[in-house]
């Protein structure tokens, strides 16, 4: 089995405001291990951008607490120390962010937010980190590397601009790879391309990426091992290939049947799960996706815990009180995977 | 960049022109004003008032006059009315002085005011930031005579630790002519750093929560770093801007306030009297002269704003 380069247990991460307490993260635990890719989905506000940054320690502000582990190679990092984080970040861990023009700084030349990444940990000359930078600016697929490192992020395509951002997380090989929806800014050829940049580097660099995304067709691309998360919780997760074919969760079978099917006719509206996610302030008791669920009962007013229910798949957890025969009738809509049938509208 | 040169001088001489319309539109509406009888003194006879009009040619039509003040300006021989001094040269005597309160007060306020703006946008809702509200609606709030008034009260009458008024060359003795300059220096900055530092402050406050300060300190950069390379950079394009016109009204005489209470030689307080004795000239060559710097300076500004911000193309 690969090493594992990171353990995340009962992460918690909450933010105190004037409305009461926001908990964007309620008990998450998962690990990557090297060479493997995690994805994370869920929509917006699910918790997924919060778990990853709090992994490179940006959430952190005067109002935000945390409870929980993240080991990176057995370090925590949630209770790490500013300076001890300073160290790490960058260097054992990077990120690439979602909207690449305004995650690079507009006032900068290219190749040197490069070299200030690699000059943030390693004592070389600026010369010979420009160098570097420019053969990784070429690595990444930016052509005339040497010229375009002079230009500055606005001079750049949106796409060119990303793989500058993937030069600059990789220049320093981490172990671990965040990449926070790095291609819904980008138009869906270039998307493809970006994310033929990340697997391959990461490939070649043995690192762990942790890929988060709201896109279900990426997931099925890129990832190795998928976590589903709602309303800050995980609440399934498996492989890839467990996810898409045998999903336990009916929130998960939301998510696949609101993907329209390239080979069937497009439906009158667009499948969507009816409602809304809960608010993070008053957490509703039992299961969060309980108000929206077609299928609850009265087992869910009690909290499912995140388990294993397949004898055969016992790295498939997931958040429902359900029998598993039960699931797999109950998911079936209009011949595909779906909510309800009224999701479905076909 | 040479159209763009081109395109600032076209617009100075377009503002110097209209200003100077303005100004001496102003003293024809004025209905006091009878330069005539001014010049000609008290106890003067109307004959006398009446020859003095005519050798000024107070009588002549308003545009025939506009014309011949212009006229004078630019060949540099006119006089004042009051003390019949060629302005253009008191001007250039008096520069010196303006300049010497002018330039270090500057320097000294815009220093003070990113140390304590930054400060302040580093810990935000603490003493520090909560002070410099203070300190700021003070300095704005304050008549820079008071402010004056009582600083020479203070630390040259009671505390006699700086010397009550005038100016030193720079030249004959440089020791004598900071310690001269110290209290009004203080009075020009005190105004200035409260605000400053604020629009310091905010600004940096909106740029540290943008995305690219998020991936610098992803990088590992360490918070100063972060702070210093990053958010006050990006921070500083407000207060270039406010800086220029604020150092172009200064260099044209607005410290005169200033100038007067120190009993400092300089350009203001020749515009300070000029005003009081409704005499035009000076108050025509002030005014243009300050036209001419805030043009200037806008377009100083102009370009270091292009050079922080690599986006902005300078355009006329």
């Amino acid at each position: 089995m690969d090493e594992q380069l990171l353990e995340v247990q009962d992460l918690e991460v909450a933010f105190a405001t004037e409305d009461g307490l926001v908990r964007a993260v309620s008990g998450v635990s998962f690990t990557v291990s090297r060479g493997e890719v995690v994805a994370i989905v869920g929509e917006s506000g699910s918790g997924k951008s919060v778990t990853v940054m709090t992994l490179m320690g940006l959430t952190r502000s005067p109002n935000s607490r945390f409870a929980g582990t993240a080991r990176l190679r057995g370090e925590d990092l949630v209770s790490a120390s500013e300076e001890q984080l300073e160290d790490i970040r960058g260097k054992e861990i990077a990120m690439i962010f979602q909207d690449p023009i305004s995650s690079l700084s507009p006032v900068q030349r290219v190749g040197a937010q490069i070299v200030e990444q690699i000059r943030a940990h390693e004592n070389i000359s600026k010369a010979a980190a420009l160098d570097r930078a420019i053969e990784l600016m070429g690595r990444v697929g930016i052509p005339n590397a040497r010229e375009r490192a002079r230009a500055y992020p606005h001079e750049f395509s949106g796409g060119m601009r990303q793989r500058v951002m993937i030069a600059m997380a990789l220049s320093l090989s981490p172990s671990v790879l965040i990449a926070d929806e790095p291609t819904t800014a980008l138009d869906v050829t270039i998307q493809a391309q970006i994310l033929d940049e990340i697997r391959q580097l990461s490939a070649e660099s043995d690192a762990g990426v942790i890929f988060v995304t709201h896109d279900l067709g990426v997931v099925a691309d890129i990832a190795d091992r998928v976590l589903v998360m709602y309303a800050g919780r995980l609440v399934e997760q498996g492989t890839v290939d467990e996810i898409f074919y045998d999903p336990q969760h009916p929130y998960t079978w939301g998510l696949l049947g609101s993907v329209t099917r390239v080979d069937r006719d497009p439906p009158r509206r667009l499948p969507a799960i009816p409602g809304q996610p809960p608010s993070l302030v008053a957490t509703p008791e039992g299961c969060a996706f309980r108000p929206r669920c077609p299928h609850a009962f009265d087992r869910c007013r009690e909290l499912p815990p995140l388990a294993p229910r397949l004898a055969e798949a016992p790295g498939h957890l997931d958040r429902c009180w359900l029998a598993p025969s039960d699931k797999r009738a109950r998911r079936e809509v209009a011949g595909r995977i779906g909510l309800s049938e009224e999701a479905a509208a076909s | 960049m040479s159209r763009f040169i081109a395109r600032r001088a076209f617009s100075a001489i377009l503002l110097l022109f209209a200003t100077s319309v303005v100004v001496f539109g102003i003293f024809e509406v004025i209905p006091s004003y009878n330069p005539a009888r001014a010049i000609a003194g008290r106890n003067a006879t109307p004959t006398t008032v009446a020859q003095v009009s005519e050798k000024f040619g107070f009588d002549k039509p308003i545009y025939v006059q506009y014309g011949n003040t212009m006229k004078l300006i630019f060949t540099g021989q006119i006089i004042d009315y009051s003390d019949n001094l060629n302005v253009v040269q008191q001007f250039g005597q008096r520069f010196p002085v303006t300049a010497s309160l002018v330039v270090p007060a500057a320097i000294l306020w815009m220093v003070v005011a990113i140390v304590l703006g930054s400060l302040s946008a580093l810990r935000p809702g603490r003493l520090m930031d909560r002070g410099l509200m203070v300190a700021a609606i003070v300095g704005v709030s304050i008549p820079v005579f008071l402010l004056a008034a009582v600083l020479l009260y203070l630390f040259a009458f009671k505390l006699p630790w700086f010397p009550n008024t005038g100016y030193t060359q720079f030249g004959s003795n440089p020791a004598q002519w900071a310690y001269h300059l110290i209290l009004p220096w203080i009075a020009i900055a005190a105004l200035s750093i409260g605000f400053y530092s604020r629009v310091l402050r905010s600004s940096a406050l909106d740029v540290a929560n943008q995305d690219f300060v998020r991936t610098a300190r992803a990088k590992g950069l360490s918070e100063r770093q972060v702070f210093v390379r990053h958010v006050l950079r990006n921070s500083l394009m407000p207060i270039v801007t406010l800086f220029g016109l604020d150092f172009a009204a200064l260099l044209g005489g607005a410290a005169l306030v200033t100038e007067t209470v120190f009993n400092l030689p300089g350009i203001g307080q020749y515009e300070a009297q000029a005003i009081g004795n409704l005499d035009v000239p000076p108050i025509m060559v002030g005014a243009m002269f300050t036209a001419f710097f805030v043009v200037l300076f806008s377009a100083l500004s102009d370009v270091v704003y292009a050079l922080l911000d690599p986006r902005i193309r300078l355009t006329g």
